[in-house]
């Protein structure tokens, strides 16, 4: 067997690099781990010796076989089918975390375990916010906008090897911070719960993320942006910004796991507001309507419906929606003028969010028709209806004397799931459904009918959520504040909790319908993969497929 | 309209779309976070407020630890039922020094704000066990395992040292005593409590918060975390009236 190494493809350029680089830190975290004395922080040290001791294997069998080589004249979809596959997972595992939690208080006697602490109601929450938007949303972000910029720009991923570093990068970020929670590793800010040295990893990879979707539109052979890639944009320069400060940490000590937050108090609840609230405007909701205004376009082969709105749309909408965090603070010890901006501006946010949809939503002008002949362009109406009902229902909340009653309760909860399974899950569903059958070369999703099942179970779970989010929301708000004739509080706190055991079953109960909703999905993708390619023609031809501008 | 042919600049240029995001993502976080730094009137002078004792913040870190945030509020708003049923609502000054905020945002269980002294160490540990032993309504996970666990005080010191750096006045001899300090809150008996009580105040208890005085464990920091919550400020010297106090 001659082994000719002139012969030997060239690998993706910057593999070698990569390589010696996660050689230096799987040495470096070797170091750390055996320097350290906080048990916690040695086992996130294992954690990186592990990532790079299989990073080093993957990236030598890679150069060595060939599998890494350099296809400069074909678009990168590998490490967008490896994007899926982990969004499905996260989403699976992300999900069954929530039906779980819901269930621990649906029925508390049964679920907890009194010696083992890291199955507490306290640490899998996290795991499961977390799970879901960061692992499931996160990777559904990352892999469409890897799509979307390739074929609007008509250019192949920038950047070597650094499309798989974010992936893989992205991934370890996923399992340090899950680890972390189970054993006790949060910073406690709410979405931001990731202690400073996996914040610093992040950073690594999101910089690099930033730096593959630019140097992608650097090469792209289209003179315009197309309008899904300002909103990608928007959400990766965004969230590194909100990421960064919100973040701003000292570590007792550079080999430890803990972390203080350098503001205090006051400045520290509204810094972390700003960064949760949009977290859900540039995560949640700029980069999913970027899926929109891709995926929705070309799936129903109608030009978007008004380019003059996509402008206002996006200028506005990342303009206001920056400033409502404090209205996670009303009433607070947050002084009061904060809380009216934050109020005044998320009642506005009504405006362009609604713009949004129905940009969204009149793009099917002259295809309505699909909406009963294709499940999965119904999907994504329902997705971008639910965007619209939730971005009602949050400027409503917004208010102060709503909110008085809102906050605290369940109603918020209600609120973000209409929103997350509503909106993001059926946005991304729709997408990956897309995109499924165009990475794998298949002619069609294997089954339409399982899609239809898919819809229906969620839709219907979705909806026994937030109803019951909204029935013992509302309820408990009203009871807090009921007083006798005599004057005295009506109910004890105790009494507004066991009032609320039957929503909390009909929760997990539609929970646990939007799993089973995913899981059919699952099925269907591996059935779908599994089905014979269509015409072998070269896979990935370059340069094609022109966006769906107006 | 000329304006939208102007648009085009954003479309073709990456770099000009990039700074434009990062201009107009600016301007709502500069305006309504940096004022409170600077703005006098954003926490409100009072008397009491004092930053925790080594096993308070140990307790606070546990407390952190197991996610309590998750579902207990520390901010009781100036709401009729909310000060009825909790106690005075809360001010910017008593999370002065809580690096990071413990303000939360929702109340699967009740709001811990003013928790300190309302009920016993004993209910406390009995609570913390198996919440349902006292509360047979509640939805509470258990926390028996803290009962058994040492407490870790190794790192205590470097703790205090962050929180002095950030701003939070420990005295050197604060820092210099943080294990003694520990021993002398966790111990009814201690003759350390005095010196204890001298440099953090007067308000100090030292007691077995967990019924067990052979050693200092989690449950003892925890308890006495939440045993000084909201307790600290003299509402006598706080007057909601004055000018400086209206925001």
């Amino acid at each position: 067997m001659p082994t000719n190494l002139s012969a030997r493809p060239a690998p993706l350029p910057g593999s070698g690099l990569l390589l010696a680089l996660v050689v230096f830190g799987g040495l470096l975290f070797t170091v750390a781990a055996a320097l350290t004395d906080d048990p916690l922080f040695r086992m996130s040290c294992f954690v990186f010796v592990t990532a790079a001791v299989l990073a080093g294997f993957a990236l030598t069998a890679g150069i060595s076989s060939g599998q890494l080589k350099d296809e400069p004249d074909k678009y990168m979809d590998g490490v967008i089918r490896a994007g899926v596959i982990a969004t499905m997972f996260w989403g699976a595992v992300g999900m069954l975390v929530g039906v779980v939690i819901a269930a621990q208080l649906s029925f508390p006697d049964l679920l907890y375990f009194p010696q083992a602490g890291w199955l507490n109601f306290g640490r899998l929450r996290p795991l499961h916010t977390s799970g879901v938007i960061f692992a499931f949303g996160g990777n559904a972000l990352i892999c469409t906008s890897f799509w979307v910029v390739q074929r609007t720009s008509r250019a192949r991923l920038a950047g070597g090897i650094a499309p798989w570093f974010v992936f893989w990068g992205y991934q370890l970020f996923i399992v340090l911070a899950a680890l972390g929670y189970v054993s006790g590793i949060t910073q406690s800010r709410e979405y931001a719960e990731p202690e400073w040295f996996v914040d610093l990893w992040l950073t690594v990879v999101w910089v690099a993320y930033l730096l593959v979707f630019l140097g992608t539109i650097w090469k792209r052979k289209e003179p315009h942006i197309y309008v899904a890639n300002w909103f990608y944009l928007a959400f990766i320069v965004t969230i590194a910004l909100l990421h960064v400060v919100n973040n701003l940490a000292l570590p007792i000590d550079i080999l430890s796991s803990r972390s203080y937050s350098l503001f205090s108090g006051v400045q520290d609840a509204l810094t972390q507001w700003w960064y949760g609230h949009n977290a859900v405007g540039f995560f949640l909701t700029a980069g999913f309507l970027a899926m929109m205004y891709y995926f929705v376009p070309k799936r129903v082969e109608r030009p978007v419906f008004s380019y003059r709105l996509s402008i206002v749309h996006f200028w506005a909408l990342i303009f206001i929606y920056i400033w409502a965090g404090p209205h996670h603070l009303h009433y607070t010890a947050l002084p009061q003028w904060a809380q009216t901006l934050g109020m005044t501006f998320s009642i506005m946010l009504w405006m362009p969010s609604w713009g949004g949809m129905i940009n969204g939503l009149m793009t099917l002008s002259g295809a309505w028709d699909k909406l009963r002949t294709d499940p999965v362009v119904r999907m994504m109406v329902v997705a971008i209806a639910f965007y619209g009902m939730s971005t009602f229902e949050g400027p409503v909340m917004s208010i102060r004397a709503v909110n008085a009653l809102s906050h605290y309760t369940d109603w918020t909860i209600g609120h973000v799931h209409s929103g997350a399974l509503g909106w993001v899950g059926f946005i991304s569903f729709g997408a990956i459904y897309c995109m499924v059958p165009w990475l794998w070369k298949k002619e069609k999703l294997f089954s339409n009918a399982l899609v239809e099942w898919h819809f229906w179970i969620a839709t219907t779970g979705i909806l026994l959520y937030i109803a019951a989010m909204w029935v013992s929301g509302i309820m408990e708000g009203l009871m807090w504040r009921e007083y006798t004739p005599q004057g005295f509080l009506a109910y004890s706190f105790i009494e507004t909790v066991s009032a609320k055991h039957v929503e909390n079953v009909i929760r997990t109960l539609g929970g646990l319908m939007f799993l089973s909703g995913t899981l059919i999905m699952i099925y269907n993708l591996i059935r779908t993969v599994r089905m014979p390619s269509v015409t072998q023609g070269d896979a990935g031809a370059p340069a094609l497929s022109a966006p769906a501008t107006a | 309209m000329s304006l939208w042919k102007h648009h085009g600049k954003f479309e073709r240029h990456s770099l000009l779309l990039v700074i434009g995001i990062l201009v107009v993502v600016s301007i709502g976080g500069l305006v309504e976070i940096a004022p409170l730094f600077w703005l006098q009137s954003t926490i409100e002078k009072v008397e009491g407020v004092r930053p925790y004792t080594p096993l308070e913040l140990a307790g606070r870190d546990i407390y952190i630890r197991e996610g309590c945030y998750v579902c207990h509020s520390q901010m009781i708003r100036p709401l009729r039922d909310e000060v009825e049923r909790y106690g005075h609502y809360s001010l910017a000054a008593e999370s002065m020094y809580d690096h990071p905020f413990q303000w939360g945002s929702k109340r699967t269980g009740p709001d811990l704000a003013r928790v300190g002294g309302k009920y016993s160490d004993g209910w406390h540990v009995d609570h913390l066990t198996n919440p349902r032993s006292v509360v047979p309504e509640s939805v509470m996970p258990p926390y028996a395992f803290l009962k058994d666990k040492d407490l870790r005080q190794v790192d205590l010191g470097k703790k205090l040292i962050a929180m002095k750096r950030l701003g939070v006045p420990y005295s050197q001899e604060d820092i210099d005593k943080v294990l003694v300090d520990v021993e002398a809150q966790a111990d009814p008996y201690s003759s350390d409590a005095v010196d204890l009580r001298k440099r953090y105040g007067a308000k100090v208890v030292n007691r077995d918060f967990d019924g067990d005085p052979s050693r200092v464990t989690e449950m003892d920091a925890l308890i006495a975390y939440l045993q000084m919550l909201g307790a600290q400020v003299d509402f006598s010297t706080y007057h909601p009236d004055q000018t400086q106090n209206q925001r």
